[in-house]
């Protein structure tokens, strides 16, 4: 297609893509509160709308008629810049997720994916190791011992879990022989025997799935590794001297790297968008962004599930897993399946 | 279509800003931080000459920089640690003594 | 002026910018910041010249590790601004026209002697297959030797960096 179709369509997926993202950012919220609450036998938000389901849009204006109070000895560049370095680089992996196959509209083929990079799976750890810095500068521009410690652990543990997170995805990558992700989604369809789909979690990556979800687990600073940013522990963490829109940019900085997480761990265990398709053409078009988002919304139950039912981590127990356990456990499956696939 | 001597000027210029860091700047991290950037101007330089020559060794070899660049910042760092618990300064003009 | 020219331009700039600020700054955060930036500039010159994967690398590893470790030990050490001693006076008046002379020395001949020879945009596309290949068949040797630098270079900063009471200890 001519350049003038293409910007024009790029920046369409774009704005389409930004706008579902922080609407489901705001949804994850609310759904986070629903279940946690109703593990803990409350109904949780329940008067702003049917089912509290205007509550992201009060908490929003909320945030935006908040005092925001800037403590006098910080380091304001840093300051000001820290948060919007969480939420920027939190909001940039989403730009080569996959979420489904390409339709045609007016004669144009129009794959469903910003932009489909030949390395797409390595800029998502590209801009996870850089996600990082959002949180170190936010702790140590604050000027406070309990922003600086909470950012010194975040940021030592995102660290750390990410060399077992890269290293549960060389697994797949070894398998589907390329880095771009729609080439590894394209590689899990059809079945195994006519009825087990071809997904990598019963291709031979189970134990790869499961370092994945844990090291994905302690990148997002959840529960159960969420110690650096515990009220009980250091007050709130890296972002205790933080008010109004600068914290509601964390807040959506980490829910936007949980979806980031459940939309890779769908396209790489669990087949993306690869699903039962039956209907006329339009259905069979629409299906597997369905299909797409059933999962992620699966996974996000999920890590919801898990902050409602486990305790925390201590800091020395959460590095020494990540150290003495994951990462072994990830050397020897990306040895098994190299020894597989060579064979 | 961009000269290969305009990526080559490039190089030489980040070289140069790090060779005048390395000189100036009497705060060891931040030499530490010149250092760095030397390697970095010298990658620039064997990736465009890969792109002229159309050798693909240029860009293996970006990798053996880096992880000789990773090994020497991590011990590095570590001696700066050690240095400043004994010394209790990072100014390099401070630390010109063998004897504490 | 094409469009390939605008883009080098674009990011030589930053990466020119990020270099004189790190020289220009005083308080070394900054310093690692513009460094921070002129590493991501020079992996989006990286990617005009067609190494992917290499411009890839350089983010996760470079601006995303080993800069994390700079600024780990800047925020541990609370490094504070730099103060003028009468030694950095002498090297800013000594240091600089030295460096100018020799940065514009370097590029008056690298200009002489290079002919009107012109890098397309992407020219040598680094897949990773590619690098693989030549990475693990012809460059095995010094892979293999950077593997055991790194290990010596772990046990070195966890020695260096671990308390004195404990290696004291050990010792005895």
């Amino acid at each position: 297609m001519s350049v003038g179709v293409f910007i024009l369509v790029s920046v369409i997926k774009s704005l389409i893509v930004l706008v579902v993202l922080l609407t489901a950012v705001a949804y994850t919220v609310w759904l986070e509160r629903k279940v946690v609450g109703h593990m803990q036998n409350r109904w949780g938000p329940t008067r702003v709308g049917p089912f509290g389901l205007l509550q992201p849009a009060a908490d929003g204006l909320k945030f935006l008629f908040k005092e925001d109070l800037t403590p006098p000895h910080v380091y304001k560049p840093l300051f000001l810049a820290a948060p919007m370095m969480a939420l920027i680089f939190a909001l940039t992996s989403i730009a080569v997720i996959p979420f489904g196959n390409s339709i045609t509209i007016g004669g144009t083929n129009i794959p469903l994916q910003i932009t489909d990079l030949n390395i797409g799976l390595l800029l998502i750890l590209g801009v996870t190791s850089l996600g990082v810095y959002g949180v170190a500068l936010a702790g140590w521009s604050s000027n406070n011992k309990y922003s600086l410690l909470g950012g010194l652990r975040a940021s030592a543990q995102m660290v750390s879990y990410e060399i077992a997170l890269g290293l549960s995805l060389v697994g797949v990558l070894i398998q589907s022989g390329s880095f771009s992700l729609r080439t590894i989604v394209e590689a899990q369809g059809g079945r195994f025997w006519g009825f087990i789909p071809r997904w990598n979690i019963f291709h031979g990556q189970f134990i790869g799935f499961f370092i994945y979800l844990m090291a994905a687990y302690a990148e997002t600073n959840r529960i159960p590794f969420d110690l650096p940013e515990a009220e009980t522990e250091l007050v709130a963490g890296y972002h205790t001297e933080y008010s109004a829109m600068k914290f509601a940019m964390f807040f959506m900085a980490e829910y936007a790297n949980m979806i980031t997480v459940a939309c890779l761990a769908t396209l790489l265990f669990f087949g993306g968008w690869n699903g039962p398709l039956f209907g006329p053409p339009i259905l069979r078009a629409l299906l597997p962004v369905f299909w797409f988002g059933a999962k992620i919304f699966c996974f996000l139950f999920l890590y919801i599930w898990v902050r409602g039912t486990l305790p925390r981590f201590r800091y020395d127990q959460l590095m020494s897993f990540g150290w003495k356990f994951l990462l072994p456990l990830a050397i020897a499956n990306l040895v098994a399946t190299a020894i597989a696939v060579a064979w | 279509m961009v000269p290969l001597s305009y990526y080559l000027v490039l190089s030489g210029f980040l070289f140069a800003c790090g060779v005048a860091g390395f000189l100036i700047k009497r705060n060891i991290i931040t030499i530490f931080m010149s250092i760095e950037l030397m390697l970095n101007g010298v990658n620039l330089s064997f990736v465009a000459f890969a792109a002229h020559w159309h050798a693909l060794s240029g860009q293996v070899f970006v990798f053996f920089v880096m992880v000789v660049a990773a090994a020497e910042a991590a011990v590095g760092l570590a001696i700066i640690i050690a240095v400043y618990r004994t010394r209790e300064t990072l100014n390099v003009d401070q630390v010109n003594l063998l004897k504490l | 002026m094409s469009f390939h020219l605008v883009l080098f331009l674009a990011f030589g700039a930053v990466c020119v910018g990020g270099a004189v600020n790190l020289l220009a700054q005083r308080h070394p955060i900054n310093s690692a910041l513009s460094l921070i930036a002129v590493m991501a500039a020079l992996a989006g010159e990286y990617l005009l010249l067609g190494a992917e994967f290499v411009a890839a690398v350089q983010v996760i590893v470079y601006a995303g590790a080993i800069m994390v470790l700079f600024v780990f030990v800047i925020m541990l050490l609370n490094a504070g601004e730099e103060e003028e001693t009468k030694g950095s006076r002498v090297a800013v008046l000594l240091g600089v026209p030295g460096v100018l002379t020799g940065s514009v020395l370097i590029a008056w001949v690298v200009v002489r002697h290079s002919g009107t020879e012109a890098v397309a945009i992407g020219a040598l596309p680094g897949h990773p297959t590619e690098i693989a290949q030549l990475l693990f068949h012809d460059f095995l040797l010094p892979f293999e030797v950077t593997s055991i630098l790194i290990l010596i270079a772990i046990m070195g900063a966890v020695v260096l960096a671990s308390k004195p009471e404990a290696t004291a200890r050990k010792v005895d």
